[in-house]
């Protein structure tokens, strides 16, 4: 039985807003073990990167508030920890990488300097020391010239320059968890490829579980074991990732698969329209009683307004929340 | 691609540099080789898609032909125009038979007029129909687009992603153009909503003929919405091919190394593919050494790669390749194991 390195048990955040409470997440239950690779997808404004910022405590309070639940990380709450032990946590034990690589370093400081400090704080290495990690971790993520580059700053660099940083920065103290939102959304498809070979090479060296999240079905393809999709708030299908892939049952996950042209190396003369999604994600606070998919579900019924369809397994490690599983299996 | 009356869009050997300023007085000018002996050919109501990674030239390429960049050197006719030698009223007359859909629906849309009056503006600035039929024809569009006419009222923040990039396909077609540049037109948008706006795009050409240049990262929107692509290195177009040839036997490495690189939710897929992997990021295109640019990351690449620039050749009818290790009967460089 693998280690349960991160849980989170029926997790719920909401939002003041002018128009209401906005239930921002709603029961968010998800496992991580160690060495493994989940996946979060869903379009902007499904709950995804607020998922990543509860765990690692800055949702932004208020206007947020977490009403309920726990983030367990071996055991521990993170959610009732202190400021200061979460302080401990963060970029200790769980790191986080995130999507814009132009915006999320500081400009008037070295790189080195920059990776260097997590070291400093974390484990109280001297200056010297911590330079020395950080020069270590830049050869790790495959930095060129790693010396003369460690005195460089973030303006001299290319965007997957930068986000190698990032990773640098984010493993500089060996976390346990990292968190990976949208990390390559910005870069190029071959960048793209060194990124995630290089994300894979490391948690093979360093057994860190990462999250993952994105809305590229390729990407989750490539690199995650495990998917979660959301959808307003809400899991609505949970898989291994070769069963979301293959036999996908929700249908917003299906849509996801299909509406996007995926590339292959057979394609056909004929081009018929793709599959759309109609609509747009609804606004938390517009959420009525039934299933939040339901107002863009070609298969909606009374039922699916009325009442929000719970989650059920469907086969070991498949859950849906969809109450079409459930005709089909009264049929 | 042979030279025919069917041909709507025809660039040779288009150069756009840019001059840098000096480092000091004494320094040697440098320039950026943005576009570097470009040629292509796109036929009337067909779509041609260039890919490249950031940095390629693409976008460059666009806007040389729209006339917003300065051009270096280089012919570019659209249909029977000379467009390089354009100026003044007659090109902003010229304007009216190609626009273009930009990549932000947030930032290409002034947040201060309603989208009818968006929609709207080029007829006015062109001066095309009766003004008093001008609204109606707006309404026409906004259909078109599957918008709805009360949505004309409206601005830009009260749309989603979607719908505004709706309002921009509508005020594109607005003049009724001949050519249409698609910069990127769905990498801004929500996986779930691009279907849309690339269905949107396809019919739309159906009905009135429309011809795209379509600029795009994205290989697999490429794959689906292209007739014919030609992919772009550093400034130089190293492959051109018809959809089907470019995707089934792609014969230059870099093009190899694009495909490749792009994860395939296709777990068969993505086990047969054939990987190669490119190292570090592409040189910068300022003063450029000789020889073929790509050799530098090549995993093929030999004495001569460095010495001459490959041209781009014709290999057969639909597939032009610039590569010194493609032979004359279209066998690409062999893969040393």
């Amino acid at each position: 039985m693998p280690e349960r390195l991160l849980e989170i048990e029926d997790l719920r955040v909401e939002f003041k807003t002018r128009d209401g409470i906005a239930k921002v997440i709603d029961n968010l239950n998800i496992s991580l073990q160690t060495g493994e690779t989940l996946g979060i997808v869903g379009e902007s404004g499904c709950g995804k990167s607020m998922t990543a910022l509860s765990i690692m405590g800055l949702v932004p309070i208020p206007p947020g508030r977490i009403a309920g639940g726990r983030i367990l990380l071996d055991g521990e709450d993170l959610l009732q920890a202190s400021e200061p032990r979460m302080r401990e946590v963060r970029g200790n034990e769980i790191s986080m990488i995130f999507q814009e690589p132009m915006t999320s370093l500081n400009p008037v400081y070295s790189i080195g300097d920059q990776i260097a400090e997590t070291a400093r704080l974390h484990e109280g290495l001297s200056r010297a020391d911590a330079m020395a990690r950080a020069l270590e971790m830049l050869r790790a993520v495959g930095i060129p010239a790693a010396e003369r580059r460690i005195n460089e700053y973030p303006h001299q660099m290319s965007g997957g320059m930068r986000q190698r940083v990032m990773i640098a920065m984010a493993l500089a103290c060996k976390p346990r968890v990292l968190i990976a939102d949208e990390p390559t959304t910005a870069l190029d498809v071959t960048v793209q490829a060194q990124i995630f070979d290089l994300l894979n090479d490391l948690k093979e060296k360093t057994g860190t579980a990462i999250i993952m999240i994105t809305h590229d079905m390729g990407a989750i393809a490539e690199m995650a074991q495990r998917v979660v999709v959301m959808y307003a708030g809400h899991i609505i299908e949970q898989a291994d990732v070769g069963q979301i892939l293959t036999d996908p049952r929700h249908p917003y996950t299906q849509g996801l698969i299909r509406c996007v042209p995926h590339l292959t190396q057979t394609p056909s003369v004929e081009r018929p329209p793709l599959l759309e999604i109609p609509g747009v994600v609804p606004a938390l606070s517009q959420l009525g009683s039934g299933c939040s998919f339901a107002p863009r579900c070609q298969y909606a019924d009374a039922k699916c307004r009325a009442e929000m369809p719970p989650s059920t397994a469907i086969d070991s490690g498949h859950d849906v929340a969809c109450w079409l599983t459930e005709r089909e299996a009264a049929a | 691609m042979s030279a025919n009356d069917d041909i709507l869009l025809d660039v040779a050997n288009l150069k756009v540099y840019f001059q840098l300023p000096r480092k000091n007085f004494l320094a040697k000018a440098s320039q950026v080789h943005a576009v570097d002996d470009v040629s292509f050919q796109v036929k009337r109501g067909t779509t041609l898609g260039i890919v490249g990674e950031s940095g390629s030239g693409k976008t460059t390429t666009a806007m040389a032909v729209m006339r917003l960049t300065p051009v270096t050197e280089g012919a570019m006719r659209l249909g029977d125009t000379d467009l390089v030698a354009l100026e003044g009223e007659a090109l902003r007359q010229a304007r009216g038979r190609m626009q273009i859909i930009f990549q932000d629906p947030y930032s290409s849309l002034n947040p201060r007029v309603r989208a009818g009056a968006i929609v709207r503006e080029p007829m006015d600035l062109m001066n095309i129909g009766a003004p008093g039929e001008r609204d109606a024809r707006v309404a026409e569009l906004f259909g078109k687009v599957g918008l709805r006419p009360e949505q004309q009222a409206l601005f830009p923040h009260q749309f989603s992603g979607g719908q505004r990039q709706r309002v921009g396909v509508a005020r594109a077609l607005a003049t009724q153009p001949e050519l249409v540049v698609c910069d990127e037109p769905v990498s801004a948008l929500d996986v779930a909503i691009q279907a849309q706006i690339l269905n949107l795009l396809r019919a739309l050409q159906q009905e009135f003929g429309l011809t795209y240049l379509f600029i795009s990262h994205d290989l697999g929107v490429v794959q689906y919405m292209c007739d014919e692509i030609a992919v772009m290195y550093l400034g130089q177009i190293v492959e051109h091919a018809d959809r089907i040839p470019l995707f089934t036997e792609p014969l230059h490495p870099y093009t190899w190394a694009l495909l490749s690189a792009v994860p395939s939710a296709d777990p068969v897929a993505r086990e047969q593919a054939d990987r190669i992997r490119l190292e570090g990021d592409p040189p910068s295109p300022i003063d450029l050494p000789p020889g073929c640019r790509f050799a530098s990351r090549c995993p093929f690449a030999q004495a001569l790669c460095v010495q001459e620039t490959p041209p781009l050749r014709r290999i057969r009818a639909g597939h032009a390749v610039a590569c010194h290790l493609v032979s004359d009967d279209g066998v690409p460089p062999q893969r040393q194991s």
